[in-house]
């Protein structure tokens, strides 16, 4: 059941098409359901934290004042299976059992039945800590001195090379190294995390909350409860906005839920405020980069050597795989004949750092694209010129040895990103007016590319499952664990199952996210639910449209209305049709984890963004005036909806480059509000512009790749380029506060 | 603290402490749940209501406040057999993507359409500034209202 079974699509088909968001009038009645919103009948539980960094738990006292016999507590001791997260590591406890790694690390749970009495009762606990030394900073955590984790605080290295590194430097005409920088940045989803849960002995685990990947949320939970898989039961409720920050910390909160409810015999609901949502939740990985680079006066880069290092919080969580991403993203869309890339993830004593959109790539691609712009400079070349010369094309290999065969033009692309936004008569211009004029202007862009799906052999491993079941009153419904955070699943999933169907899309429906009905269809992150999961729905769509025809209750053409009966009369004779399938690697595909070499991604998105900026060199700041994102994402599925995704990672990416910065005392963000960390509204943004390629790839549903994350990646460097054409000033840390560039200039 | 006003239309009347948050009442006491909280510190507009065709952070306005006050929220506003202009425009354009911060939207949308029926996009950008969305860029947000503006010309 592949494409060879799909017929050409039909001027029908919802393929390419902007229906509207299939959940859409549920939101914008106010009648969708978040977690929230259910009506519940039980107890409230709130989390007390640690205080310190890093220390031994000496005592805990309860204060007075306080009916401590309406609450319930739990501790790491009443904890009935294993106190430890399950993810890829087992190092992170659901409580902290004797020891703190980092502030507001978890340690106690109550629960009463009065939500407003909570906070009072959380602030009478005492917990005594006898200090130990902790580790803040990146570097020193590399250096070892002070040992936090492990033999020598690195959750996970690779070394990732081609060709011979060494054999080129004394070829090399120029060698230009630099280090770059990048900060921390919170998801700020506006709905923040929260969980409601039953759990006793006869029934088993049931959790409802808001979450990307409900079987990461199963996975966890077994062994906090040494259950069996069918005693756990994880609902997704409508979710209000992840990014990456409800993939792995939500784990946590529904074993803390699932405790409280666990000894008190009652619902627990926990919804976390928005401080304790900013401050005590994963963020983005802070990173430093260190890049080396050989290259010829006429500007073939002749080798990279790339030390990546991100920093991942005092537990491994899954720091590993955000390093993968970011290491494999590093030497970018270019042709570089010798690369070695040694990459670490270190520990710190703050909260662990985790998912968010981009997964470690917008911090690898920030510092190559700002490091190729420093080349250019050097050469005395055009920052374009010295991409062209790099780009890799069709037939070439990429830093982990993959040929790649997208026939995907980067120069093209370029090209077109450049004409459109008129950049060669602006750069002309604004170098012009600089000189005279206070608000100084420039133009920069950015060359990058992403790949959509699971890294390596990680699709093959994930093994992810879709089924599509007819229902007796003749609809289908797509049965699917990936969850709809706002991205658009619900719509995307429903097109690609109509379209395969030969139906219009208001024919199918989408199952909620429920482990006790739905398969396993992996989490809901890295490019790869459109990509990856739709093509699963549609191989499901075929089976169920072949079946009813084989099966003789549908002709070889039909209409919607034959359909549906074919649909009742086939479950009325038979019971239930559902079809299950699994995914199965695409032909080709070579992937070695011992050398990480091979194929690190089934396909790539490709894009070229273009920033234009103004600085106010009396307050040094920065205001983006325009911005262009042209990307090749293979077919666009729903061109509302992709454009929404590229807006939306773009605005973040505006953040993450001029706005967003967290402020670190002692491991704990101390402006953990949205007055003290500021996201950008919409007066702050500009005009995004967004113009699509498709290029459809062979393996995704109806030729479409992932483009989810992509977004991400292009802005800061961007926009940093352009700071550097309009000031003069090579920016190589982000964020770039008006201080920042105060300071560097004056 | 009895307190009486109209929500959406209609009368209704609440027992709660004086300083208790309109959001909390509007949610626990009257389980009109469309209004969403987001900081809780005035900062992210996802609780915006109508209070006396006045737009409000629905987390600082205590309860005392709305004696006799005219309410509206997203519940007022349309259903989903038949969605107001404002939210048909959001629907067709793109404009929610998670739809957390979508009430507040529509409510400052509402607001800004009743006080200027055609505003540019700059008056658009200043209308909706109270209101933070973290999915969408806004772009399809400025694509809705100025579509909702021309619907209800």
């Amino acid at each position: 059941m592949d494409r060879m079974t799909l017929p050409p699509e039909k001027p029908t088909s919802p393929i390419g098409k902007a229906i509207p968001r299939k959940e859409g009038p549920r939101k914008l009645t106010g009648q969708a359901k978040y977690i929230d919103d259910l009506d519940f009948e039980g107890l409230y539980g709130i989390t007390v934290r640690s205080t310190v960094a890093r220390g031994k738990i000496k005592d805990i006292q309860f204060g007075q004042g306080i009916p401590w016999d309406e609450f319930t507590i739990v501790t790491a001791k009443d904890i009935p299976g294993k106190n430890y997260v399950a993810l890829i590591l087992q190092d992170q406890p659901f409580l902290a059992d004797g020891v703190v790694n980092h502030p507001e690390e978890p340690i106690l749970l109550l629960a009463h039945p009065n939500k407003y009495v909570l906070e009072r009762a959380r602030q009478a606990v005492t917990i005594e800590y006898e200090k130990l030394t902790p580790v803040f900073d990146l570097e020193e955590s590399l250096k070892g001195a002070t040992k936090i984790w492990g033999d020598d605080n690195i959750f996970k290295s690779y070394l990732l090379e081609k060709g011979n590194i060494e054999s080129i430097w004394s070829q090399a005409e120029l060698i230009i190294e630099d280090e770059y920088h990048t900060g921390a940045q919170e998801q700020l989803y506006i709905e923040s995390n929260g969980m409601v849960a039953v759990a006793n002995a006869k029934d088993g685990v049931t959790i409802w909350g808001s979450m990307q990947c409900p079987y990461y949320v199963h996975k966890a939970l077994l062994p906090l409860f040494g259950m069996s898989e069918d005693k756990i039961r994880i609902i997704q409720t409508e979710t209000g906005g992840g990014f990456g920050g409800k993939e792995e910390y939500p784990s946590i909160i529904a074993g803390h839920a699932a405790l409280l409810a666990w000894k008190s015999g009652k619902a627990v609901k926990i919804v976390y405020d928005r401080a304790e949502d900013m401050v005590a939740t994963t963020k983005r990985h802070p990173s430093r980069t260190r890049h080396k680079t050989a290259v010829m006066k006429d500007g073939r880069i002749l080798g990279m050597e790339i030390q990546f290092i991100i920093d991942g919080g005092a537990y491994a969580t899954l720091s590993s795989v955000v390093l993968s991403r970011g290491t494999i993203h590093a030497a970018g869309p270019y042709h570089i004949p010798n690369v070695r890339i040694d990459a670490k993830a270190v520990a710190t004593n703050s909260p662990p750092h985790g998912a968010f959109r981009g997964f470690g790539a917008p911090q690898s691609i920030f510092a190559l694209e700002r490091h190729l712009d420093q080349i250019a400079l050097k050469l005395n070349m055009t920052p374009e010129d010295l991409r062209k010369k790099n780009f890799i094309k069709d037939g070439q290999k990429t830093a982990t040895g993959q040929t790649i065969h997208e026939g995907v033009s980067m120069e093209a692309l370029l090209d077109r990103a450049l004409k459109h936004t008129d950049y060669h008569a602006k750069r002309k211009q604004f170098t012009l007016d600089n000189s005279q004029k206070k608000i100084k202007k420039g133009i920069g862009f950015a060359s990058f590319m992403h790949g959509s799906g699971f890294t390596g052999s990680g699709e093959k491993y994930l093994a992810s499952k879709v089924g599509i079941q007819v229902t007796g009153n003749g609809r289908v419904e797509v049965l699917a664990a990936s969850t709809e955070i706002g991205q658009g699943t619900n719509t995307v999933f429903s097109q690609i199952a109509a379209d395969a169907l030969n139906v219009s899309s208001d024919f199918v429906e989408i199952f909620q996210p429920d482990t006790k009905h739905v398969p396993n269809s992996g989490p809901t992150v890295a490019s790869r639910t459109t990509m990856v999961v739709g093509k699963l729905v549609q191989s499901a769509a075929i089976g169920v449209r072949q079946t009813l025809q084989t099966k003789g209750y549908l002709k070889e053409s039909y209409s919607e209305e034959e359909l549906r009966q074919a649909c009742i009369k086939y479950v009325k004779d038979n019971g239930d049709l559902k079809i299950i399938v699994e995914y199965q690697q695409p032909p080709g595909i070579d992937w070695n984890d011992d050398t990480y070499q091979g194929d690190a991604y089934g396909s790539y998105a490709w894009a070229i963004y273009v920033a234009e900026v103004s600085v106010d060199t009396t307050t040094w700041e920065t205001k983006v005036d325009h911005f262009l994102a042209l990307q090749e994402v293979g077919r666009v599925i729903h061109p509302v909806l992709a454009a929404g995704q590229i807006e939306g990672g773009v605005a973040q990416g505006i953040g993450y480059a001029i706005y967003e910065k967290v402020r670190w005392h002692e491991g704990r963000m101390i402006n953990g509000t949205m007055t003290n960390y500021i996201m950008p509204t919409s007066s702050d943004l500009p005009t995004i512009e967004v113009l699509f390629e498709e290029v459809p790839y062979e393996h995704g549903p109806r030729g479409a790749k992932g483009l989810g994350e992509l977004p991400m990646d292009g802005p800061a460097p961007a926009i940093l380029n352009a700071v550097a054409m309009a000031t003069g000033q090579q920016i190589k840390s982000i964020p770039l506060l008006p201080e920042d560039l105060m300071r560097a200039s004056l | 603290m009895k307190v009486e006003f109209k929500l959406n239309g209609k009368e209704v009347s609440v027992d709660a402490p004086p300083m208790k948050r309109l959001l909390d009442v509007l949610r626990d006491e009257l389980t009109n749940t469309g209004t969403k909280e987001g900081c809780g510190e005035g900062e992210c507009g996802a609780c915006s209501v109508m209070m006396n065709q006045e737009l409000v952070n629905s987390c600082l306005v205590p309860v005392a406040q709305c004696a006799g006050a005219d309410i509206l929220t997203v519940e007022g506003l349309g259903t989903q057999e038949d969605l107001h202009p404002i939210q048909q425009a959001f629907l067709e354009c793109g404009g929610a993507q998670c739809g957390i911060c979508t009430p507040g939207m529509l409510m400052a949308s509402l607001e800004l359409l009743n006080k200027n029926p055609n505003p540019n996009e700059t008056q658009i950008r200043e209308g909706l500034a109270g209101n933070l969305c973290r999915c969408t860029g806004y772009m399809k947000i400025f694509d809705s209202v100025k579509k909702a503006s021309e619907v209800l010309k």
